[in-house]
């Protein structure tokens, strides 16, 4: 026993790990590392923070990956429900910064809406293993009241990002469960028209005077600002008109590690949290990119995998629902960092600095890992 | 782990989305390559180009305006250091009116500041500092510092100003700088868009223009704006989005404008100003071997200091509305009827043209019968039998109308234009007018009906003593004046004399040799000079040049500013800008002649009484040093 090499007797630690989903996240760490390195020059934030946050995040991972899928089901509810309660107390009681209602003192400042972003398709597994056997399209109706309910709370602190987010966290099990494409489908097109539409009229629906329903003002000129960013190239249009000149200037190769003049010069906006693609963009160009992008497939692929060898209903849509909130995260950021999509508080997952981010993420992975651990063995 | 039929199709369901899922993340995945591609590769350059300009900023450096000084190193304009407060927009934490409001807390920032601050923001990048007041005084400067810490993005610079020590004298001349509007930029950039010099590139070319900060706007300023300008500085400099400076990347220092030395003696200005005693006038004296223009005066003067930082509504309104005219340059723009003072000249051309002898004497009964119409002579009962002589120095009439209809108009404009009558006399300053020298082809011209056109044998008699279309300048007079004092060498007026390279020390003449030279036989220069020596000896100017020392020519001359249609005139009776004006016209000292002077008291009545002993005390200085009692002394601003 004295003889076994050290590595093996550690091996406890990383029993359950998944390999491959871990190679993919040391992958993206290794990316986020380098680029915070560059990133954070001249902020107030130290790589040690970052490093931190990460550790942290690994634990939180760690230990997830180690709760049985059966506790899951259990606590499903409850986390549901403490979620609901703590952003019922937001709007209520709530902390209110830069105009929006959403933190909340509890001793310390916590961000309940976040908490949504998994406690929202833990529930809606929950459910649907609930009623595995007696599905029915009334489930979907349920399904959709219990989606609606956060959603419409964190939209209204304002948080159309989170919103969005948990939304989208929320549907993905709904699709996954089965609800039908055909209700799905006619929407997806109309959307699609509608943003046709929305380029082509452009000039009459951003005029000045225009108010739309719904939609907040600010809301109103994240929009029109994406529409033409240079409408406005020095007050709405400034953040993504100058992260679009990053990514555009790194061309093929990049201008190498730290000598990203938009980045080391301030003029890329939440340089080292939301804005960090541009950094990363700027400085490693599109082989850089490229790079990122084969990264984030992996792991969504990888994810999916997971997933489609998930133990019960349960756990398959748990897996595929947040293996598809990072692709959602990771699409929704690098497209409104290129000027793609509006500008809406989207990390970059693993790559972006942020603690609670982070946190979630080490819970979402954490999460499909101990999913991974209870897989369904292959059929004989 | 037990599936049953039901929950096995459910997951053939889940894994066939699962399967859709994965193929939705590659398409968006593949779209945000696109966009990559399309932002880093097809569009590289353009983002390239942004991210540049982004990171380079050009800061210019002011180029010193030239000096200038008066023919004796009198500094007339300078520039003056100033404390600006200066904006720049990256810089500032909050928006622009709150930044105002609490700007105006420590340093009081009036609304015409703010509207000038507010225009100049449209047309600047943000990385440019704005001044958004001027002249601050050291303890608004103490106060601000003591508070900068509340306001990133704004700083005390030092601005440069134009400043004219001797405020409203010799404004007309001098002119001043002012602000560049926009159609001064542009004929700017027009300017430096011709001569593209060692400048690469639109944007630095730009920044030439832009760190222009004051332009000529008239006088002196305006017609010596290229040689006054220098040549603006810049350096490039890499910035933060906030404008903060990070290292410098090049630097070309600015040039400073050529100094002026003007032909002008700004203490003989200054007695001129002096002696018209609030009336209004145009007064110019030449240094007739030179063409210097020694005296330029145009009153009522104005303060150019008041335009230097942007005049305000209430003074332009008052300057511009105002009955005298103050911003009028008499002797540029101004055209009057000579008078009498243009009988020396008529004299010279009957000699010349052969139509008189000097001692051809003719009757005056004290009128001219011409064509039905009586010509009334001054003196009533007529002179007598008058030669050439008497008819200078008495100022016939009568001797005139006659020459004038024995001439012709014709021969009349001929032989006036070549002294610059009716024509531009090229003097270094912009806006000159021509006037009118009557002929028969003008009238043509000027009349498009031809029935109207057609000259009037009748016209020509008024021509004859300096009335009728006869409408000259004062410059043009004095102009012309030289030209007979200089036996018909023509030197180009000018008011500056020397332009000076700041950096070589070289200077050079503006006007370095004559333009001309009439050909006139010496003796009829001599007749009309001893003629109009006995103006002052014996004639019209006798009482004003009582107990003159120094031989001296002049002729007096009255300019009806209003016609009486036979009445007699009667100054009191009609309304002050309605008066005669009064004319002289003369040169110094007689025998070799120095300078020559020309000038107009207007709505003053005779020339003799309210002119001459203008021309008196101004002689008496120029050729004794005299400085006349009662006139205040002459105090060199340090």
């Amino acid at each position: 026993m004295e003889n076994r090499p050290l590595i093996k007797r550690l091996g406890f630690l990383w029993a359950g790990l998944d390999p491959s989903l871990s190679i993919i996240l040391v992958g993206l760490v290794l990316v986020g590392n380098i680029i915070f390195l560059s990133a954070s020059s001249g902020t107030v934030v130290t790589w040690v923070e970052q490093a931190r946050n990460l550790l942290m995040a690994l634990v939180i991972m760690w230990v997830t990956s180690r709760i049985p899928v059966k506790w899951l089901e259990k606590i499903a509810v409850w986390v549901y429900t403490i979620g609901i309660i703590l952003l019922i107390a937001v709007a209520l009681f709530g902390l209110i910064k830069k105009g929006a209602r959403r933190w909340l003192n509890i001793g310390v400042v916590i961000q309940p809406s976040e908490i949504m972003k998994i406690a929202m398709p833990l529930m809606l597994a929950w459910y649907f293993q609930k009623r595995e056997e007696t599905m029915r399209f009334f489930d979907f109706i349920v399904a959709f009241i219990f989606l609606l309910l956060p959603t419409i709370l964190i939209a209204r602190q304002p948080d159309l990002g989170t919103a969005i987010l948990v939304f989208a966290a929320g549907f993905y099990v709904i699709l996954l469960a089965g609800f039908p494409i055909k209700f799905v489908l006619p929407i997806f097109i109309i959307g699609i028209i509608g943003i046709v539409l929305m380029i082509i009229f452009e000039d009459q629906i951003c005029a000045r005077n225009v108010s739309w329903p719904i939609l907040k003002s600010y809301q109103q000129h994240r929009v029109c600002t994406l529409l033409d960013p240079f409408s406005d190239p020095l007050g709405k249009g400034f953040h993504t008109i100058q992260s679009m000149i990053a990514i555009g200037s790194g061309g093929f190769f990049g201008k190498g590690w730290k000598n990203g003049t938009q980045t080391h010069l301030d003029f890329i906006p939440e340089k080292h949290t939301d804005f960090i693609f541009a950094v990363y963009s700027e400085e490693f160009g599109l082989i850089g990119n490229t790079l990122l992008l084969i990264l984030f497939l992996l792991l969504i692929q990888r994810g999916l995998q997971i997933s489609a060898g998930a133990p019960n209903l349960f756990t398959r849509l748990l897996g595929g629902s947040i293996t598809l909130i990072f692709f959602t995260y990771a699409f929704v950021n690098m497209a409104m960092v290129s000027g793609l999509l509006p500008v809406v508080g989207v990390p970059l997952p693993f790559i972006s600095y942020g603690g609670t981010a982070l946190t979630t993420l080490g819970l979402g992975v954490g999460l499909l890992m101990s999913i991974h651990r209870h897989r369904r063995l292959v059929q004989t | 782990m037990v599936g049953n039929s039901d929950s096995s199709s459910a997951l053939e369901q889940f894994q066939q989305r699962i399967k859709i899922a994965l193929w939705i993340v590659i398409c968006c995945l593949l779209i945000l390559f696109c966009r990559f591609f399309w932002l880093q590769v097809v569009q590289h350059k353009k983002y390239s180009t942004a991210s540049e300009s982004n990171r380079i900023a050009i800061i210019t450096t002011p180029a010193p305006r030239g000096i200038i000084t008066d023919r004796n190193g009198i500094v007339i304009a300078k520039n003056f250091p100033s404390f600006s407060l200066e904006v720049t927009q990256t810089g500032i934490v909050m928006p622009i009116p709150d930044l105002i409001q609490e700007l105006d807390q420590v340093v009081k920032i009036p609304a015409r500041d703010r509207q000038q601050f507010l225009r100049a923001i449209q047309n600047s990048k943000k990385t440019e500092s704005i001044p958004i007041r001027n002249f601050l005084n050291d303890e608004e400067v103490a106060r601000f510092l003591a508070r900068r810490y509340a306001f990133p993005g704004v700083e005390i610079q030092v601005r440069y100003f134009r400043e004219y020590p001797y405020q409203e004298l010799g404004s007309h001349l001098l002119g001043y700088t002012g602000k560049v509007s926009v159609k001064d930029r542009e004929k700017l950039a027009a300017e430096i868009e011709e001569n593209p010099d060692e400048i690469q590139g639109d944007e630095l070319r730009n920044m030439r223009v832009k760190g222009i900060q004051q332009v000529g706007k008239i006088g002196i300023e305006q017609s010596y704006e290229k040689q006054l300008r220098g040549t603006v500085g810049f350096s490039e400099v890499e910035i933060t989005a906030g404008g903060r400076v990070v290292r410098n990347l090049s630097y070309t220092p600015s040039a400073p404008g050529s100094n002026l030395t003007l032909a002008v003696d700004i203490k003989a200005q200054f007695l001129i100003e002096q002696l018209y005693e609030k009336r209004r006038g145009a007064a110019v004296v030449i240094e007739v071997a030179t063409g210097d223009i020694i005296a330029f005066v145009s009153l009522p003067t104005f303060n150019p200091n008041a335009f230097v930082d942007g005049i305000d509504a209430d003074l332009w309104k008052k300057l511009n509305e105002s009955l005298e005219k103050p911003l009028f340059n008499r002797p540029l723009k101004g055209t009057y009827p000579p008078g009498s003072t243009y009988k020396p000249f008529m004299a010279l051309a009957a000699l010349e043209g052969k139509y008189r002898t000097p001692s051809q004497a003719i009757n005056d009964p004290g009128f001219f019968k011409y064509g039905g119409n009586i010509f009334r002579d001054d003196a009533k009962n007529g002179h007598g039998l008058v030669n050439m002589y008497t008819s200078i120095a008495a100022s016939c009439d009568t001797y005139y109308y006659i020459l004038a209809r024995d001439m012709g108009v014709d021969a009349i404009h001929d032989f006036m234009k070549p002294f610059g009558f009716g024509q531009i006399t090229g003097i270094d300053m912009q806006g000159e007018v021509k006037g009118i020298l009557p002929s028969k082809e003008w009238k043509k011209n000027y009349f498009k009906d031809p029935k109207k056109g057609k000259w009037i044998e009748g016209e020509t008699i008024s021509i004859g003593i300096g009335q009728g279309y006869n409408s000259f300048s004062i410059l043009q007079l004095a102009q012309a004046t030289a030209i007979l004092a200089n036996r018909g060498v023509i030197m180009r007026p000018h008011l500056v004399k020397l332009i000076e390279d700041p950096l070589t020390h070289e200077k050079i003449l503006t006007v370095p040799s004559e333009s001309g030279v009439i050909n006139l036989k010496k003796e009829h220069i001599d007749t009309v000079t001893e003629g109009m020596i006995g103006v002052n000896k014996i004639g019209t100017g006798s009482v004003p040049f009582a107990g003159v020392s120094y031989p001296v020519a002049g002729k007096t001359g009255t300019a009806q500013v209003y016609s009486l249609a036979g009445k007699t005139y009667n100054a009191a009776a009609i309304s002050e800008f309605k008066r005669d004006h009064a004319l002289y016209i003369g040169f110094v000292p007689a025998d070799k002649p120095k300078y020559a002077m020309a000038i107009v008291v207007e709505n003053a009545g005779f020339g003799a009484t309210a002119a001459a002993p203008i021309v008196r005390q101004t002689f008496d200085y120029l050729i004794l040093g005299k400085w006349p009692r009662g006139v205040p002394a002459w105090k060199t601003v340090p």
